[in-house]
């Protein structure tokens, strides 16, 4: 086997966002913002088991400050962009790495969250829309009136109707599974060595924090449709 | 005892391939799959038809010539074994093994079960050197190396390089077998002065190559015959992410991939 051919041209290298690396990197940091927000949007919601004065209030105090507001909003909204730049260019490269598939290939060591991140991903981004559409324009609203400003009327009328509250549901358990993997996969992106019982551990803590997170967020709709909370 | 092997055949990379099974009665117990693949080559022979192709060197499992991906499992079901040290026993009676090479757009195929894996090759050429002072040779306690860091460069060193994690992946990420020579040398005080270098360099010629890229699914450490931790990519991001951070002006540059062959090499 003759290497004649094989003439070595060298050229500038891929820079940060190029290498998979890099773009893992982003994903990792965009991805910690978006799970700090997801842990204090819990905390914000759970005062709703306070009552409707103390959770409108927190509503109100939310948007005391229009523009901090809307700085908030641009680095969530940033974050979420590349995230999903960042994710679709790899999903591309990914599919480009493999063009003839195995006839038969098993998948040992990967976990379902790990492999259905794809599918995790785009959907809950479909619920985000929707639940912006939802409580924060009010456009959504079947079977009741939307008040600006009465949050808990908003969310106990909202989830009054049993298939919201059960795409809420649906939506956040698919959210817990993209975090289970999420949550241990950006540590990992970002480069904090382990050893092989640490990996474990930090899988299960993954696992609990995710677990406690969606359990907290769909108490709410449980509530509301068992008359816990009206 | 007999097996029945669904084996892929493809002459070249331009014709199609298909799968053609093949039973094989004599098979000992104590074969290994390679030896297996043997008796079932010389019978093709002896019938004057083509035998299989496939990749050896060793046949004790430490240089990575080997490997295909059996029933599913790169290198075959047994956790920790190479395609040469699996041994026909863990198979049962009438068992039908399904062979098929690692498929990888960084690995094109070569023929049947061979494929092409110089873009490893490329991606070790790009980490460049250790600078080592040549002469007589160093004393062996010249530089202290903690014991815990002894052991995981030398995990890490244990990669033969044959793609078993590339083929395993999902994604077809090399980055279990870049991380592991990452950190190999980056972990030794040996390979320090090089480090940051070692890193963007390697990390370049990896992406520059068409593989894709690790969404940490942890299915390349499960297929390692040398069990390589899942720790390396992550010593690996860390190592490309302080470089990035600390590079200067050093001129970074990749190989093209060359996945052909000059045309006097088909004969
Ligand atoms: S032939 Fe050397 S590792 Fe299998």
């Amino acid at each position: 086997m003759s290497t004649g051919a094989a003439t070595i041209s060298k050229h500038q290298a891929p820079g940060f966002w190029k290498s998979t690396n890099g773009k893992k990197i982003v994903m990792a940091v965009t991805g910690c913002i978006l799970f700090l927000f997801v842990v204090a949007h819990l905390l914000g919601n759970l005062l709703i088991y306070a009552g409707p004065a103390r959770y409108n209030a927190y509503a109100a105090f939310l948007h005391f400050d229009g523009s901090l507001l809307w700085i908030i909003r641009s680095v969530l909204i940033v974050s979420v962009l590349l995230h999903i730049e960042a994710a679709a260019q790899l999903w591309l490269r990914n599919k480009r790495a493999r063009p003839v598939g195995y006839a038969r290939k098993n998948s040992d060591g990967a976990s379902y969250a790990s492999r259905t991140m794809y599918w995790s991903g785009p959907i809950v981004l479909a619920f985000i829309i929707f639940h912006l559409l939802e409580f924060t324009g009010g456009f959504i609203h079947p079977g009741s009136q939307f008040i600006a400003g009465n949050v808990y009327h908003n969310v106990v009328a909202g989830f009054s109707v049993w298939w919201i509250a059960a795409w809420y549901i649906f939506a956040l358990c698919l959210l817990g599974m993209h975090l289970r993997h999420g949550l241990w996969s950006m540590l990992q992106s970002f480069g904090l060595p382990h050893s092989r019982t640490r990996e474990l551990a930090l899988k299960q803590l993954a696992l609990w924090i995710s677990i406690i997170i969606i359990g907290g967020y769909i108490s709410i709709p449980i509530s509301v449709l068992t008359g816990l909370i009206k | 005892m007999k097996l029945t092997l669904k084996i892929w055949r493809q002459k070249n990379r331009d014709e199609k391939g298909k799968f053609v099974s093949y039973s094989v009665n004599n098979v000992n117990p104590e074969m290994s799959m390679l030896e297996c693949l043997d008796v079932l080559n010389e019978d093709l022979i002896q019938r004057g038809e083509e035998p299989v192709a496939f990749e050896h060197d060793c046949r004790e499992g430490i240089c990575g010539s080997c490997g295909f991906m059996i029933n599913g499992h790169a290198h075959g079901p047994q956790t920790a074994t190479t395609a040469c040290q699996l041994t026909m026993r863990h198979f049962k009676d009438g068992d039908q093994l399904t062979l098929e090479p690692w498929r990888a757009a960084a690995f094109p195929l070569v023929k049947d079960l061979v494929v092409d894996r110089r873009a490893f090759d490329r991606i070790i050429a790009a980490g460049g050197y250790i600078s080592v002072s040549t002469g007589n040779a160093p004393d062996g306690n010249a530089i202290p190396v903690p014991k815990g860091i002894a052991d995981r460069a030398m995990d890490a060193a244990t990669c033969i390089g044959c793609g078993a994690c590339v083929a395993a992946c999902p994604n077809a990420s090399a980055s279990l077998f870049t991380g592991a020579k990452i950190s190999h040398l980056g972990l030794l005080p040996q390979g320090k002065p090089e480090q940051d270098r070692r890193a963007l360099n390697m990390v370049a010629q990896m992406s520059e190559e068409p593989f894709g890229g690790c969404t940490n699914i942890g299915q390349c450490t499960e297929s390692c015959p040398k069990e390589i931790p899942l720790e390396v990519i992550a010593n690996m991001n860390r190592d490309y992410r302080v470089a990035t951070l600390r590079k200067r002006d050093d001129l970074i540059q990749v190989i093209t991939p060359v996945t052909t062959w000059s045309s006097d090499s088909k004969s």
